[in-house]
């Protein structure tokens, strides 16, 4: 490609990649912080929990209440279990190796001959008097502060069938009695890959089934990238504006449009832990201000109200004024759900009401999923506005790549009114949960002509378990993540010739 | 291929100059990469297209032959670029690329390692995740395909986020001068396994490794090693169904005679009208999908896993 930069535009590009790395906090944040957001992984997976760190934040493990304060400060992969110890049960930090029993066991499986384990199941019968620990005895260990882990041994050596268990099923019981007695807490750091994956878990359907390779084809077949000016039409929650933030990391532009007056609800953006940079980012403008002709957008900008900030106090929900949303807000958000009861685990807007745990893979059905509560109205209601010379850009040259994410509306329409607003040979990406409108939307485009490249692709994702001796695919799973329609937009009436 | 400058936003707003790169489609299976060049001449079953004609013309034009066929020229994004490079080996895909990246957690800043480093496929789609200000050092053992990667990175606009190297990383490791400053690494080569201590190294602390093999046995392998230092482990198989479609009239009718099972219309070919049968009724078409009947079955699994925390 041509490099015609000149002296100025190096210059201009320099200073942008210096102010980014002076003014934002790391791009790569490794350890937590007070009112950092963070997704808790109970037991390998077994559950997920969204949370907000203070030293006031709890979490409900079994049936007693931990407090999560020893997790501020700590990197993010660090592994915590709860501790038996008289008093308040409190998790503190292990490393991986001491809670990896299981691993050592791995490798002495390894060195034992396989082929002569002879050992299977024909013996055991399933009547409930193999242990001889009852759970009273098990308290009472429990109260003497007996370690998780000296519990577990203890059922091993009770059980009369342990011995004649194989090699392979007396691992799968040990892990068992460990999640049970010995449960760990993984902190992890919430990306869009681990957002997605944990909603694709709990509540697909508030993230429309978009699973987590859908997701990941959506960015690139939209050539998401350093200042590309994205139009997104996300009614998942915000799941796809963040994760296009996520890999736009502060330059370009979301441009999350919507029909009618309010933006969709986006409270799925506040777990991401972005800094202003990557907000300032993300703005909200209704498709009826895109469509407008330049002169008539420029002219309804002039007489609109002037610009006036939100109160801090947040009071002012409806208000159809152009304004800005502060960021500090985020902190109004913390401050309000700590008042709700004594814990502000904050894993969902559902869920600041209970923090029952969702085992997987039952679904999310016991909670009210109550989708808009004021705290979040309140923040997304009329979201970061579009700077006008930004407008007049998007106007002359179009947007760089488009993301739908509504699925259950009618592509059709959305479609054929968004695409005139990209450049030529902008990529698009339509996701959908069914197939017959995305097929109805592809063929019109094709008769129309304002696409090409046009592919219909259903993501298929299959997970592994890899063991020695012991390798399959996973007993379950997820047979459906969506359908895409991509395509690029091109110009369609051919040019005199020269 | 990425707009690094700012004030320039992306560069589809630029119209196709002299000695740019050009993506030419044909046909949703024929696609090409075309270096414009004033005087010269591109062609095609469709004809000869003058180069000259090409610039000054917005990307994503149509363009005519000297015989009236026609293609259209589109700027080159990572995708496109996958589907055009020349193979010196076998590359990655969409469906892998677009989930490695995700998994990786690779975003702007990231410094992130790879061997080998083939053709260059994923490399590219690395750049873009980790623009503007990260970087990519990226080895391959096989010298001549470093040289053509790096030729192609530097024609791309890429040099300044990707360092290609030659070095053998199975026997040799990576270089110390990476250790602890790694987000994520990613490896495809025949033995990852003999890598992964250096891996450990490399990594920042909850770093993310990939490792792509096509075999199960290569798998095993790496997960036995991989649970020393490692956590988190997973192994996955992505792939991508692909729909045709076609407009069909569906009709019980007697005087049909057409075969029910009839060979595949050419989406060309198709009308949106109502067809009228032999017998001058009207009836109307649907739009119906199925998928392809041919698709990639494999092409690797992918094995990802982080690095525990001590």
């Amino acid at each position: 490609m041509a490099q015609d930069h000149s002296a100025d535009a190096v210059a201009v590009a320099a200073a942008e990649c210096q102010h980014l790395a002076a003014t934002s906090p790391p791009t790569n944040p490794k350890t937590t912080w007070e009112g950092c957001s963070v997704l808790l992984d109970i037991n390998d997976g077994d559950r997920l929990v969204f949370a907000r760190l203070s030293p006031a934040a709890t979490l409900k493990i079994g049936n007693k209440k931990c407090s999560l304060g020893p997790l501020l400060g700590c990197p993010f992969g660090s592994l915590f279990r709860v501790g038996n110890g008289p008093g308040e049960p409190c998790l503190s930090r292990c490393s991986h190796s001491t809670s990896g029993a299981s691993d050592n066991a791995l490798q002495a499986i390894e060195e034992e001959s396989i082929a002569e384990d002879s050992r299977d199941n024909r013996l055991l019968i399933d009547n409930n008097t193999a242990q001889n620990l009852s759970s009273d005895d098990i308290d009472a260990m429990r109260r003497n502060g007996a370690t998780g882990d000296e519990i577990v041994e203890a059922l091993i050596s009770n059980s009369a069938t342990f011995k004649k268990k194989t090699v392979y099923s007396q691992e799968k019981y040990k892990r068992k009695k460990q999640k049970k007695y010995a449960p760990k807490v993984l902190l992890r750091k919430p990306s869009a890959r681990s957002i997605c994956e944990t909603y694709f878990k709990k509540f697909p359907a508030r993230i429309g089934f978009l699973r987590v390779d859908t997701l990941s084809l959506l960015l690139s077949m939209a050539n998401v990238g350093v200042h590309s000016d994205v139009l997104v039409v996300d009614m998942i929650g915000g799941m796809v504006t963040g994760a296009v933030a996520e890999r736009l990391g502060g330059t370009g532009y979301i441009c999350s449009t919507y029909f009618g007056v309010t933006p969709y609800p986006s409270d799925i953006i506040r777990m991401f832990n972005f800094n202003s940079e990557v907000y300032s980012r993300i703005v909200h403008v209704p498709v009826s201000d895109l469509s407008k002709s330049l002169d008539d957008f420029v002219h309804s900008e002039i007489s609109a109200k002037a610009p006036s900030m939100l109160p801090e106090s947040a009071e002012c929900r409806n208000s159809m004024d152009i304004s800005e949303v502060p960021i500090q807000n985020f902190d109004l958000i913390k401050e309000k759900s700590l008042n709700n009861e004594q814990t502000s685990v904050m894993s969902d807007v559902g869920e600041s009401q209970h923090v029952a745990s969702i085992l997987c893979p039952s679904g999310a059905n016991d909670l009210e999923l109550g989708h808009d509560t004021p705290i979040t109205d309140k923040l997304v209601n009329k979201g970061r506005q579009a700077p006008l010379e930004t407008m007049k850009q998007w106007k002359t040259n179009g947007f760089s790549g488009l993301i739908v994410a509504a699925p259950e509306a009618e592509v059709g329409t959305i479609v054929h009114k968004l695409l005139p607003l990209l450049a030529y040979s902008a990529p698009f990406a339509i996701y959908h949960q069914y197939l017959q409108p995305l097929a109805a939307c592809m063929h019109n485009l094709q008769t129309s002509k304002l696409a090409i490249s046009l592919q219909i692709s259903e993501p298929w994702l299959r997970e592994y378990q890899v063991l020695p001796s012991r390798t399959h695919p996973l007993m379950q799973m997820s047979s459906f993540g969506g359908y895409i329609l991509s395509g690029i937009r091109i110009r369609n009436s051919v040019p005199s010739s020269i | 291929m990425l707009s690094l400058d700012p004030s320039k936003r992306s560069s589809l707003q630029r119209c196709i100059c002299d000695g740019d790169l050009v993506i030419v489609y044909e046909r949703h299976d024929r696609i090409k990469a075309v270096k414009v060049q004033k005087g010269l001449d591109f062609q095609n079953r469709f004809g000869v297209f003058k180069l000259s004609d090409w610039i000054g013309q917005p990307f994503g034009s149509k363009v005519l032959s000297n015989k009236g066929g026609f293609i259209y020229l589109l700027a080159p994004t990572p995708e496109l670029w996958t589907l055009v490079l020349s193979h010196r080996t076998q590359i990655l895909y969409l469906a892998d690329i677009s989930f490695v990246i995700s998994y990786l957690e690779v975003v702007p800043g990231c410094l992130v390692l790879e061997s080998g480093t083939g053709s260059g496929s994923l490399t590219t789609s690395l750049a873009r995740a980790v623009a503007p200000s990260g970087h990519v050092y990226t080895f391959d053992f096989h010298a001549q395909r470093a040289t053509l990667a790096r030729e192609d990175f530097e024609r791309n606009g890429l040099s300044s986020l990707v360092t290609v190297s030659v070095r053998d990383i199975q026997g040799e490791g990576f270089p110390e001068e990476f250790c602890g400053a790694a987000d994520s690494v990613f490896l495809d080569l025949p033995q990852p396994w003999l890598a992964l201590p250096s891996v450990r190294k490399m990594l920042k602390q909850d770093g993310v490794l990939c490792s792509f093999s096509p075999c199960i046995e290569q798998v095993q392998h790496s997960c036995e090693v991989l649970t020393s230092g490692f956590t988190d482990i997973r192994t996955f198989e992505v792939l991508l169904r692909t729909y045709e479609i076609r407009e069909e009239r569906m009709t019980t009718s007697e005087a049909d005679h057409e075969s029910p099972v009839g060979p595949m219309r050419k989406k060309r070919h198709c009308t949106p009208h109502d067809v009228d049968d032999s017998q001058g009724e009207r009836t109307a078409t649907t739009v119906t999908a199925r998928p392809c009947q041919e698709s990639r079955g494999h092409t690797g699994y992918l094995t990802f896993a982080r690095l525990a925390c001590s």
